[in-house]
């Protein structure tokens, strides 16, 4: 095979992808302080006050990228597990599980915020709405995964067990996202069409994506993070983890 | 503070969206920083130990 080809099987061993992940933690670390830095400048100094919703509308700049980030999150998981399912690689299984708790605080933060927006908007915190709901079930294949997952002695057959309920829960972010469409709900209609042009104005919706990335990047370095106390943990026994942290100490 | 950080009666419903978000989103790699430390300590812990038995 031509040396042009990354073997990306090389880092499906925790040795290896130890010390990448690290370095791609530093650099999402820096992604993540820019990006959310100018787009919350933009959230509040640059976006125009909204002539219908006034300055409540400025909720979007978090509610839309922790939203999203929630579902993406949950099918990146279940994209791991899935790899992990069909190639066996422990790493495969380590990465849903550190992505899980960051998965599962975007899902609480989408509905805290919501909340926070649909009081002055719509005049309640809560309506048993079918996009709302759904979401709070999303929250709910969060948890569960984590329970299921921590519930389980054995590592690997925990990894095999979570993973099958991760990848049923995938049915779920359709109907997130869907929902207003095929019901008749209280929550608006989507912001962002991938077939139309969007009815936002342009500064707030630069703001918006910009957010987006950021937090995109957040979740990246926290996930790498995580997946090596993960990896320190799962394969203390080991030699190489003995070796490193008695270098380091 | 500055004009563009009032928000009039909406205050309450802003500041209470991201300072939920800016909240956990502080606390979420500062809990892992301290978690990571733990074990690190603790896998250095069990190889002293296993030294120690082993001589």
């Amino acid at each position: 095979m031509s040396s042009r080809f990354i073997n990306w099987f090389k880092f499906s061993s925790p040795a290896t992808f130890y010390p990448l992940a690290s370095k791609i933690a530093w650099v999402s670390t820096l992604i993540a302080i820019v990006l959310i830095a100018i787009g919350l400048y933009m959230s509040f100094f640059v976006a125009p006050t909204d002539y219908k919703q006034g300055d409540g509308y400025r909720i979007i700049f978090v509610h839309v990228p922790a939203s999203w980030m929630s579902m993406f999150l949950y099918v990146v998981m279940a994209g791991w597990a899935a790899l992990g399912l069909v190639f066996n690689t422990r790493l495969s299984a380590m990465m849903a599980q550190a992505i899980a708790p960051t998965g599962a605080m975007f899902a609480f933060l989408s509905l805290w915020t919501g909340s926070f927006w649909g009081k002055p908007m719509w005049g309640t915190w809560w309506v048993w709405d079918a996009r709302i709901t759904s979401e709070l079930i999303l929250l709910f294949l969060y948890l569960g995964y984590m329970a299921l997952r921590s519930a389980i002695d054995d590592p690997r057959r925990g990894d095999r067990a979570s993973a099958i309920l991760l990848l049923v829960g995938v049915v779920n972010i359709p109907i997130i996202y869907y929902s207003v469409k095929w019901w008749n709900t209280l929550h608006q209609g989507s912001t962002i069409k991938l077939n139309e042009e969007s009815s936002m104005d342009d500064t707030m919706l630069l703001a918006m994506l910009i957010m987006t990335l950021g937090f995109w990047a957040y979740s990246i370095a926290v996930a790498m993070v995580r997946v090596r106390t993960i990896i320190l943990e799962r394969e203390r026994s080991s030699n190489w983890v003995r070796d490193l942290v008695r270098g380091e100490n | 503070m500055p004009e563009a950080l009032d928000m009039g009666k909406h205050a309450l419903y802003v500041w209470g969206s991201f300072g939920a978000t800016a909240l956990f989103m502080i606390a979420e790699p500062l809990l892992l920083r301290a978690r990571a430390r733990n074990i690190r300590k603790r896998i250095a812990r069990m190889a002293r130990l296993d030294q120690e038995v082993n001589q």
